[in-house]
Formats: structure tokens, sequence, C-alpha cells
């Protein structure tokens, strides 16, 4: 059955890409073998195939010869089929290979080897390389990247629910997607929010359950100079760190905030500890990682850091 | 009338193999199998059914079916032309797919995004090459260039400056390294002699993947937790049955020797389960979750009980949460 197919749509793709004109229906049944008696059962079939090689991305037009022509046509115009040349020097193909590595088993790596195939057709020795010097990779990606992908691709409005954090529940969100960006590698998505009338960004993970389209293709501006790596990065990016706390360390732990000290003394006090100044934005959150060292750290100063994390550690005996 | 589909007919039986894909799978493998032999004048069979990822049997019926393509109007006539005798493949005539198929907004982006993400990666000597290919792959693609402008993958570069040199050098030079290499989830700077295997960017962040002396295993060190580094006058030497970690499932890898440790987190504490694999997690309603994860060292959930305070609390194994609530009583102890 399927041999059938493969060799009826590449008669197909031979003959109206070499016809270099539109061609009739009744023309293409006439030069094509394979298809069915009846002209009901081969228009039925003849749709079908028009819809696969177009998901091929074939691009099959449809249009007359001339205006006297009443029936319409189809072709492939070759110069619209085929990919222009291309050349690459050694050290491009080697990248080139590298890069097709770079998706795995992660969503895009279906369509990196696609993309290889043909260029390796059109004359590219590229392979894909195992040891270089340095070996990236995407992870397979979070469920909802794929529908998003797509609606950036598209120009598609989507629809989805999404717990923020620290939400109980997860709420229904409109959005028109600009685009899709990793960072550390989490994906997130930036775009205008319907309902908010804002730019918000959402992270890919906090997506529960399906993305649904909610507009047609191409319904989706996105703004001349828009950045979406700019965009993650602002909403990222941790306020500056405006206020300096006084934390006594223990001699030998703590190191991870020993890293991030603006400056570090013995404590007069005690030999067994040592005094070190640090950077904070955010209160909570800073008292979490101070929390986090158990008795080798205990904040001195300011006044609610410090109650901040009694009030953790209490948390922990509640 | 249709004399080469007479022809191989009776040659298609000994081929006729089941292969896995569709029909227009196999449509795409045609149309590119053309243009790769003419592009190339003359390619060897086998080197070709390696390429396209087919066995020998398999590209000849390729090779047949494109042979038989006849179209029967105006006139009959066979578009395609070639041979494979001794082993060699020769395309004579290939009508109008002597070139291959234009690439796809989704084919053309994952390349893009890929060799962009590349040209990121801190220390790639290739980034000469890399914008180059892009210059030439955004010319080729044409429209199908534009939407992969929309996805970015970014890549940190906060590792201390020479340190990747440094680890560069031991694996061109094939030396040894000693390390002093921060562990966050104990809190603890450790030294520790590895051989260096490779590096990798995972998650948008620079590891080095080498076999650590002192675990007597296949450890990933991320660059920016390196505190020091010096590469020793010893040679490396990694074990031959040292295995290159499978990453394709994420970095943590659980092993069965772990301790299983359940959690219940409020709201406020479900950013557990987005940073930590969970074996499984289970909603309790108000946002609340229990989450079960394992890992070889109960150290570091000891720490995240006492980062999560009242938003997360140890269930299983009893133990840990008895020492949970030593460490915090401990800690308060500090403060009165």
């Amino acid at each position: 059955m399927s041999r059938r197919k493969t060799e009826r749509l590449l008669s197909l793709v031979v003959c109206l890409l070499s016809a270099g004109r539109f061609l009739t229906a009744t023309q293409i049944r006439a030069a094509v073998p394979g298809y069915p008696d009846t002209f009901d059962a081969f228009k039925r079939m003849f749709e079908r195939d028009k819809d696969e090689l177009r998901e091929l991305g074939i691009p099959l037009e449809t249009g007359t010869n001339s205006s006297a022509d009443d029936e319409t046509g189809y072709r492939i115009s070759r110069q619209a089929y085929m990919l222009p040349d291309i050349r690459l020097e050694p050290d491009e193909a080697a990248v080139l290979g590298l890069a097709a590595g770079v998706w795995r088993r992660a969503e895009l790596a279906g369509a990196a080897a696609g993309a290889l195939l043909k260029l390796r057709a059109a004359g590219i020795d590229a392979e894909e390389i195992t040891q270089p010097g340095i070996e990236p990779r995407l992870q397979a990606a979070e469920a909802a990247f794929g529908p998003l992908w797509e609606a950036v691709r598209d120009r598609r409005p989507v629809e989805f629910a999404y717990r923020a954090a620290g939400r109980s529940s997860p709420q229904r969100r409109r959005l028109e997607p600009w685009g899709v960006v990793n960072r550390h590698g989490r994906w997130y998505v930036a775009g205008h929010d319907l309902d908010r009338a804002e730019v918000r960004v959402f992270r890919l993970g906090r997506i529960a359950g399906p993305v649904s389209f909610a507009g047609r293709p191409g319904t989706v501006t996105v703004p001349a100079g828009t950045d979406v790596r700019e965009i993650v990065r602002d909403w990222d990016v941790h306020p500056p760190a405006l206020r300096t706390a006084v934390l006594r360390v223990r001699r030998g732990a703590g190191h991870g905030l020993r890293l991030r000290a603006t400056g570090c003394r013995p404590d007069p006090q005690d030999a067994a500890w040592d005094l070190a100044e640090l950077p904070f934005s955010d209160v909570g959150w800073f008292a979490d990682h101070v929390a986090s060292f158990g008795a080798d750290v205990i904040a001195l100063e300011p006044a609610d850091l410090r109650e901040a994390v009694i009030g953790r550690l209490k948390g922990v005996l509640a | 009338m249709n004399t080469r589909a007479a022809v191989t007919a009776a040659g298609m039986t000994a081929a006729a193999a089941p292969r896995p894909g569709t029909a227009t799978d196999r449509l795409q493998r045609l149309l590119a199998l053309v243009p790769y032999v003419v592009s190339r004048n003359v390619v060897g069979l086998a080197d070709t059914a390696a390429a396209f990822g087919v066995t020998e049997r398999q590209l000849v019926d390729d090779l047949n079916m494109l042979w038989c393509v006849e179209l029967r109007s105006p006139d009959p006539y066979c578009p395609i032309d070639l041979s494979y005798e001794g082993g060699e493949i020769v395309v004579s005539q290939a009508e109008s797919i002597d070139r291959p198929l234009r690439l796809g907004v989704d084919e053309a982006s994952a390349l893009l995004i890929a060799l962009r993400m590349l040209a990121e990666v801190p220390g790639i000597e290739e980034r000469s090459a890399l914008s180059r290919t892009i210059a030439k792959l955004e010319a080729a693609a044409g429209e199908a260039a534009a939407a992969s402008a929309q996805v970015a993958v970014q890549v940190d570069d906060n590792a201390a400056s020479g340190v990747l040199a440094q680890m560069k050098d031991a694996l061109a030079r094939g030396r040894r390294i000693h390390l002093s290499y921060y562990v966050p989830g104990r809190d603890e700077a450790t030294e520790r002699d590895v051989d260096p295997m490779r590096l990798l960017v995972v998650e948008g962040r620079t590891y080095l993947e080498g076999w650590c002396l002192r675990a007597e295993s296949v450890r990933l060190f991320r660059l920016d937790r390196v505190l020091a580094i010096s590469v020793l006058g010893v040679a490396a030497s990694v074990p031959g049955d040292a295995q290159p970690l499978d990453l394709d499932q994420g970095l943590f890898r659980p092993s069965a020797d772990d301790v299983l440790v359940l959690l219940e987190l409020s709201a406020r504490g479900r950013w557990v389960a987005e940073y930590y694999p969970c074996e499984q997690v289970d909603e309790l309603g108000d946002g609340r979750l229990r989450v079960s994860l394992r890992t070889p060292d109960t150290r570091w959930v000891r720490r995240l009980a006492l980062r999560l305070g009242e938003d997360g609390q140890v269930i299983a194994p009893s133990a840990v949460a008895a020492q949970v609530r030593e460490d915090a009583a401990a800690a308060l102890a500090q403060y009165e």
C-alpha cells in the first residue's frame, strides 16, 4: 500500500516539476500512474496527495496558464522548490554537524536531522560530530514547547492554564506569544497577555495541561524591535542588591556564602567564627538561604533579616 | 508499455523487506537521494546507505523505485536514469529533482537556533566558522529562517576566568587535574584529583565530565563551582570501562541505592518539584504537593528543609525528619 503511494507521490512531484506550466487535474491524471479509474475517486486521492506534498514543504501552486483558461491548474515552480546553492568550507560543515547534534532527542531533533539530510543532498559533507572540544546539548523540553513553538512560528494566540509561583490553583491565561527562550536550561515564553494587556513571561514548566490555539495563524504581530531574550532576562533578573547583611559564619563552613561575601574578617569575640558582609536585595529569599546553613551561619544584621531567619527555623519546628 | 516496472517487479521480491517510516518519509529520502548522488557525480552504495541510515538492500530498492518512475502523457517517458553497477551509483538523467527541496521552517530553525546557541558557548573555538555558517544558512533558507529569531537559548558564562582554559589545556595534553570544588548540597569545599573526559554544555551551563579518583566514578563538575584548579604533571588515566554519562534524560540520575525522601510542600514550596527531579508528585489540594525524590546524600535534604521552613516538611525517612528538627533547634539556640 504505502509503496504504491510513495511511487505515486514521487511521480506526481516529478510530473509537476518538469511540466514548467500549470497542469489541470485531467492532465495530471493522464500523466501520473497509480490513480483510480473513476474521476471522483481520483479527485479524492489527489486532494489528499496535494495536502501531503504541502505538509512536506513542497510548494504546490494553483493557477492558470492564461486568463482564458477557466480550469484551475497545478504546478511546482522549480525556483520555489529547490534549495538555493549553498557551499560550506570544511570548518563550516563541521559546526553544522555539531549543531545538528544539539537537539538530541529534544523537540526539534527530527527537524534538525531532516535539514542535515537536505544539506548533504546539496553536496555538503556534514557528519554529526561525537567528540568535539565542547559538546553542547538541549535537554528534552517541557511538553508545552512543541505547541508554543508552533504558535510562535505561525503567529497564533494561545490559551493555557498557568500556575504562578506560590499560587494554590492554576489560572486560565490568553497570550499572543512573541518568542520562546531557554535560560538556565528552562524554557520561557514571552508575549502579550491578552487579559492583563501587558507584556508577560511564563515558565513552560508551570503550564498545567495542554496549550491550545486561540486564533488563526498570522494574527499575532510581534512589535518591531522586540527582543524576547531581553524580556525574559529582565523578568528573571534579581533586583539590584542594595542592602548589606552581616553574618556570623563558622570557620570551615558557609562556603556558598563566602563566595559572594564582599568582606570577611575573624570574629574578635570568638576564633571559631568569621564575620562576613554580603549584599542582598530580597529579605525573604535571603533569609531562606541563610536558614539553609543551619547552626553554621547566624544573621546578625539587619534586624528584619534576623527575624525572618528565626521565623523560618521556627517554621521547621512548628 | 511500462518496461522498467516490469523489469524490476521481478527483482523486487528480494528487496521487499518491511521498512519503518511512512510513504512521505520515504518520499523525502528519495527526493534527497538523487541530488545527493548528482552533487557527488559517483558515490558508493555502501557509503550512501550509511549516509541515509538505511541498509544497502533498502537503498537498492529506493534506486529501483526512482528508475521506475514513468510518466504516461503526453508521451510515455522515464524522467530518471541511473545505474548502480559494481556498487557505484551514477545518475545520468534526473530531470527536475536534481536539487534538494528547500529547508522547511522547522528544519532551518532547528539548525539556526543550535548554531546561535553554539556561538554563545564560552571558550568555543569555532566562532568564526559559526558566524559564516549562520550567514550562509540564513541566505539558503530565505523566508524559512525568519521564525528562528523567535527562539533563543542562553548559555551562561559565569565560570572564573582561567578555569575553562586550564581544563581545555588538560584535555588537550591528557593531564590529570586537581580541583577545589564546591558542593552546595553539603556546603562543602572538596579537594579532588580528576582525569578529564570531556566538556559539556547542559541546561545552559558548562560542565567537565571526568573520572573522579576520590569517588572512583565518572562525575560532572560545574565550572562555576570550581574554587581552584591546577593541571598536574601526571598523565590522566581514565579507566577503560568508564562510561560517559547519559544526559539525555537530565543531569540527575537516581540510583537504586539512593534514599527515598518524602516531602510535603505548601503552595509556596512547590518550586521544589520544578527544581528537583521527583519520582512522584501528588496534588494534595490548595496547591499543596506531596513529592518523593531519591538522593545519595540526605545532607542536602536537611538543608532544603531548613530553607523551606513551614513551607516544606520531611515525612520520611523519619530519621531525616528528626535530624531536620535537631538542626533547626541547634540553629535557633544560636539566636538566644
